[in-house]
């Protein structure tokens, strides 16, 4: 049995060292034992290199995200799965500057880390997983991950719980007759969830019958980042997402639903 | 992304009828198709490749007891998202009790060509976008950007109730999916996309969606623009790794009133109807079929 009584989950870094100090203070704050990264640590942001060294200082459980696989194995893009062409371009910019600027051992690093991780919590057998068990770069979104696909997944991979990122919005369903049981996006801490606040997500699981999932909004020094993302010649769209809180790139990847609430 | 078949190699090997044709590994249900009005339809376009139209009864309507079967046999392999196609689905009278039994249980894509969508429609419609916990999407066929390109294609006077029906979708907050096969090559280049963009735009749309569809060469479409040629077939080996879950035959199932079928594209094909229960087909498939060619050459899946 495991003596876990609360731990902390986030995914998609994109290179927001800022924010990722942010959450590790807070999750540390909140009292969490243990601290999982469900991957994608590049992309978007500014200085890749700086991120890789606080999660492995910090003792963070990251596992590898499709951003981590391609920067890793050094590939020419980022098998994010986006189907339109301004979507893929401003993906092409963020994965051409993050390849040019991690170190090799950070990029053997990436490559090393682990596909997912399986754990007991709560009695409880939780799966973490980046896209989605089957899948490392499938979106699940909340309007479009009905109950019955998730108990399909659950019974397919053996699970309970299962955590996953990769869309970058959080949201959660429990089955309605097993409310201890069911899927769990922890969204990302990288950029904001296209609500219209420049704070980040992230996953606060505490121990109890049903596991209790709290998602927490953290702050951080985001007008350093946009400065430090001018600095470096990042996209005016990026830099307009992160102190807006709406996206303005992968739009076109959003279900008809989250799509209705975005600004454009 | 189109790929393109190798052409010398093509011409250097034995012909397709003589080969094996590839098996698609089924990777699980995650979309169910709906046939909801089988083949009748209120127009009848010249390049539908079922020859749907008011007249055709080849696959009738489906009946409320077998959607709510296979409704109840999809929440237990656990569908991931639902399509409804036809014909034309809002000519079914219990379309409302299916759409909302549906999206009970997942998120639901409407294929229609609009002309049937008025105001309460649309507004039925909007209430039940705005209040499940699933997304709902309508797909609006739409062939060209004005009434001389588009009403050839698919009626005389189509093009502006096809338009007049999806500004009743956005008036009751759904932004539909245009859908525009491209019959006329130069729908779907660069220009026509920004052709389409602008006159969407004229109407208030001003984030438009569209999606391009390749005409498949079979139906009527094969009387209007010609069938598929001999090498037309694939063979084993032409699947690239992983293409199972590329294409949507992969992981998904057809369902009409007679039966299930691989794909929306081949109710018309006997050979192709897989059984008569959802369970007889969740199998891999042989892709010997002409039209398997195009989703495969232009990287083409009938999901939204």
């Amino acid at each position: 049995m495991s003596d876990l009584e609360r731990i902390a989950v986030f995914g998609g870094v994109y290179n927001n060292h800022l924010s990722l100090q942010a959450v590790l203070a807070d999750a540390r704050q909140q009292g969490a034992q243990r601290i999982y990264c469900l991957g994608d640590v590049g992309g978007f942001g500014p200085h890749p290199d700086r991120s890789v060294p606080i999660l492995i200082e910090q003792d963070v459980l990251t596992m590898q995200g499709n951003y981590d696989d391609s920067i890793g194995n050094r590939l020419d893009d980022c098998q994010c799965g986006y189907t339109d062409p301004r979507d893929n371009h401003f993906a092409q910019i963020s994965y051409n500057y993050t390849l040019a600027h991690t170190s090799d051992p950070h990029k053997d690093w990436l490559r090393d880390l682990p596909a997912g991780f399986r754990l007991e919590f709560a009695g409880q057998r939780l799966l973490f997983a980046h896209g989605s068990p089957r899948r490392v770069n499938e979106f699940l979104w909340e309007s479009t991950t009905p109950e019955p696909f998730i108990r399909r997944l659950l019974r397919d991979f053996d699970a309970d719980l299962i955590a996953v990122t990769h869309t970058g919005i959080h949201w959660q369903r429990r089955l309605a007759d097993a409310p201890g049981r069911g899927l769990v996006n922890v969204g990302a801490i990288g950029r904001p969830a296209n609500d219209g606040r420049t704070d980040v997500w992230y996953a606060l699981l505490t121990a109890s019958d049903p596991i209790q999932v709290e998602f927490r909004p953290v702050a951080y020094d985001h007008p350093r980042l946009a400065a430090e993302m001018r600095e470096e010649g990042l996209p005016e769209e990026f830099v307009e997402t992160i102190l807006t809180g709406w996206w303005t790139t992968c739009l076109e990847i959003l279900p008809a639903r989250e799509r209705a609430r975005s600004r454009d | 992304m189109t790929r393109s078949l190798d052409l010398l190699e093509l011409a250097a090997r034995p012909a397709p009828g003589q080969q094996a044709p590839p098996t698609l590994p089924f990777v699980g249900l995650d979309t169910l198709w709906l046939q909801v009005t089988g083949t009748v339809c209120n127009i009848a376009c010249t390049h539908c490749f079922i020859t749907c139209g008011p007249k055709n009864l080849s696959h009738p309507f489906m009946e409320l007891a077998h959607v709510r079967a296979l409704l109840a046999d999809a929440r237990d392999l656990g569908v991931k998202e639902y399509y409804f196609t036809g014909g034309e689905p809002f000519l079914h009278p219990d379309i409302f009790t299916f759409i909302e039994e549906t999206l009970a249980q997942g998120p639901l894509n409407i294929l229609t060509n609009g002309i049937l969508i008025d105001d309460a429609v649309a507004a039925r419609l909007g209430a039940l976008f705005a209040a499940g916990p699933y997304t709902l999407d309508l797909r609006v066929s739409l062939d060209g950007t004005s009434p001389k390109e588009n009403d050839p294609i698919r009626g005389k006077g189509t093009f502006d109730k096809i338009l007049a029906g999806g500004e009743q979708l956005l008036k009751h907050g759904i932004n539909p999916v245009w859908t525009v096969t491209t019959v006329l090559a130069e729908s779907g280049d660069a220009e026509g996309f920004a052709r389409f963009k602008a006159i969407l735009a004229e109407r208030g749309f001003d984030r438009p969606r569209l999606k391009f569809i390749p005409p498949f060469k079979i139906g009527r479409e094969e009387r209007r623009g010609g069938g598929y040629g001999e090498h037309d077939l694939l063979v084993e080996g032409d699947l690239f790794e992983g293409e199972e879950h590329a294409l949507q035959c992969g992981s998904c199932r057809m369902v009409t009133a007679k039966g299930v079928y691989p794909c929306p594209i081949l109710i018309e094909v006997p050979a192709a109807r897989m059984g008569d229960q959802l369970a007889d087909a969740l199998i891999p498939i042989k892709l010997d079929h002409p039209a398997c060619t195009t989703c495969h050459v232009e990287g083409f899946s009938c999901r939204t």
